[in-house]
């Protein structure tokens, strides 16, 4: 498959699902009615999306995929079309192996989400959300609300929430992604998830203990 | 203030583990089974006792909506489906519950869907949450190999079954029909009601929906009583609440206090204050961006609950308080909510379709000053006709930041319309001066 599926924006010839996904579909179906099947329409665009990325390196669902899903699951196709491009995160056309979702709503945008853009802008040198860096390593999207409102401002890298970031610390993040390395998830300047900075100032009476103790 | 001994959400932050070893530990299925003992018109008395209203934004009843579900089958199933699509601006409480604290939220559910004569449950979570599925997908694994899940459930006698559905970036997926619509395969467009989701839902059938946060506190409240949480908060409004406070305060965070906690009293004590102090607050938006703004003078003293906040002319929504400095420009702060809903409306309705796209667009002449004074009224005339003619809120939604704004700052709209001509109109003499 991985042949025919090209980073450069043409469709592929055609599309079929490997065995790793047909293990996460048959965990899908089994969620609905069997009579119900179509519900597995977002489910299964997500895993065609995630075969994609891990065969060719791009998060996208090429056309002859929305055919095999609206096969499998015994719809029109176009009622597959119109789920795929309804719905923010499928790409319909590739994109970069880093996607680069920056929120930029008014909860980000009061702390500083516009330096955030021009950090990814300044690294990829991507001028416009939507677009793909030349290297085919970034693309930038500008998105809506993701709701980690008190890390603001966010950085959603692939699955990943970067929190409360800023210019330089979104610089950094790029180069060590372009280094090889994945970088940890969660606030970069370490606070214990939406706790206020410093640590909390709740739940100091419960005690803090983990899994096996 | 709340004690920490009355918080539903021990692990809010996740300093300790959130699988079952230390969720049992919390409290959370300790003896499930005598709680379903108690017998479904209980539990549903129980929770219509307790006070508890919606937790995602309309501050509906719960235990009365639950009421509403047939009390005998007639031969479809009944279904409950948890609202987990967290996507209004400002809020961030339900993600806390699946990521830190998945089995409060898990045996509620069993215990609510009991109550409502649900055999199946489905979780529908917003795509972005990838990383928030993957751990409550594996709690739920983790209830079916203790035998909490599945058949007789918990040792209850009731069979359930509980599913994850994730979403793929719509926010009017958090509206109930648009969920049921997107649950079934299809684009979120929210339905006609009536008929209502308890007489036909999910594949036709019996359902209730219910945020994240409203079911997670049950297996607390059955726990406790209704009288414990009735007791917390203000009359009519009672019991604790997830408050995320966001935007200009020294620490922006989450935290569980009481309905009815003054805003500036929330603020101060939790969230290290308004950056540069009290006096440099300029204006809050309360509940999420659907609800209108208020100016300092009344966050000076307003509370925290559903009635207080309507009387101040916004509302607790979410409960999601967007603080913002006198560094502020409101007007693209307004203006950037309008373009959100622009983006998020699903183009059903024409006065929602067309109407967020033309008021995004007098918005952002609006940022500029480049428009007539008289066009401020148009605007406001415009969001009248949007509200309350749509099938779903996200109509309203959109219209009532702007009408907040027009409401309470309309003197800096003008000014900066009069600034832009005045620049203008300097620009034209020097023009002519050069000729």
């Amino acid at each position: 498959m991985a042949d025919v599926m090209s980073k450069s924006g043409t469709e592929p010839a055609e599309f079929v699902f490997d065995a790793e996904s047909e293990a996460l579909i048959a965990v899908i179906l089994a969620k609905y009615p069997a009579e119900r099947k179509a519900s597995g329409t977002l489910p299964l665009l997500d895993v065609a999306q995630r075969q994609m990325a891990r065969l060719t390196g791009s998060a996208w669902v090429p056309r002859v995929a929305m055919d095999v899903i609206a096969a499998r699951l015994d719809v029109a196709a176009i009622r597959v079309y119109e789920v795929a491009t309804f719905y923010f995160m499928y790409n319909t056309k590739p994109v970069g192996t880093y996607h680069l979702q920056i929120c930029t709503t008014t909860p980000c945008w009061l702390r500083g989400s516009d330096e955030v853009v021009a950090a990814c802008k300044k690294h990829t040198g991507i001028k416009h959300f939507g677009e793909t860096s030349e290297d085919g390593m970034f693309t930038m999207t500008e998105v809506e609300c993701l709701g980690a409102c008190v890390n603001a401002p966010i950085l959603q890298i692939n699955d990943d929430f970067y929190e409360d970031v800023d210019g330089a610390s979104t610089e950094s993040l790029l180069a060590a992604l372009r280094r090889g390395e994945k970088p940890k998830a969660g606030s970069v300047i370490g606070r214990q998830t939406s706790a206020p900075e410093g640590g909390p100032n709740t739940l100091l009476d419960t005690p803090s203990f983990q899994a096996g103790e | 203030m709340l004690h920490d001994r009355d918080r539903i959400y021990t692990n809010l932050y996740g300093l300790q583990d959130w699988r079952l070893a230390a969720a049992q530990k919390r409290g959370d299925w300790d003896n499930t089974a005598a709680i379903i003992a108690l017998g479904r018109d209980h539990i549903v008395e129980e929770m219509k006792a307790s006070g508890m209203r919606g937790r995602g934004g309309a501050g509906f009843p719960t235990g009365l909506k639950w009421s509403f579900m047939p009390k005998a089958s007639d031969g479809r199933p009944s279904y409950l489906v948890i609202n987990a699509d967290e996507s209004e601006p400002g809020t961030c409480k339900d993600r806390d519950i699946i990521r830190h604290d998945p089995h409060k939220l898990i045996e509620s559910a069993l215990i609510a869907s009991f109550a409502m004569g649900a055999n199946a449950a489905y979780i529908y979570i917003r795509g972005e949450f990838y990383n928030e599925s993957v751990v409550l997908n594996a709690a739920i694994a983790e209830a079916y190999a203790a035998g909490l899940l599945g058949k007789n459930a918990a040792g209850s006698g009731w069979d359930f079954d509980l599913y994850v559905h994730r979403g793929a970036g719509a926010y009017i997926c958090g509206e109930e029909t648009a969920m049921l619509e997107s649950l079934e395969g299809k684009k979120g467009m929210p339905r006609m009601k009536p008929p209502f989701p308890a007489a036909v839902g999910l594949y036709g059938c019996p359902t209730t929906v219910n945020n994240v946060e409203s079911i997670a506190g049950v297996s607390t409240i059955m726990r406790r009583g209704a009288a414990w949480f009735s007791a917390l908060g203000r009359p009519k409004n009672s019991g604790t609440k997830l408050f995320c406070v966001s935007g200009h305060v020294n620490k922006p965070c989450n935290v569980e206090e009481e309905l009815g906690i003054p805003l500036r009293e929330l603020i101060d004590r939790y969230c290290g204050g308004v950056r540069g102090g009290w006096d440099n607050l300029l204006a809050v938006i309360p509940g999420g961006s659907s609800v209108p703004m208020l100016p300092k003078s009344i966050c000076d003293d307003v509370l925290m609950d559903f009635d207080s906040l309507r009387e101040a002319g916004s509302g607790l929504g979410t409960a999601a308080v967007i603080v913002m400095d006198k560094s502020t420009d409101l007007i693209k702060a307004i203006a950037r909510l309008s373009q959100f809903y622009k983006h998020e409306s699903c183009g059903q309705c024409t006065p929602c379709r067309e109407g967020t796209g033309w008021m995004m667009r007098m918005m952002n002449r609006l940022v500029k000053g480049d428009a007539d004074i008289a066009e401020i009224d148009t605007l406001y005339q415009v969001t009248k006709q949007v509200e309350g003619h749509t099938i779903c809120a996200l109509g309203d939604a959109a219209a009532w930041p702007i009408q907040g704004l027009l409401r309470h700052f309309r003197p800096l709209v003008e000014e900066r319309i009069l600034s832009y001509r005045g620049r203008l109109v300097s620009g034209a003499n020097l023009a002519t001066a050069a000729e």
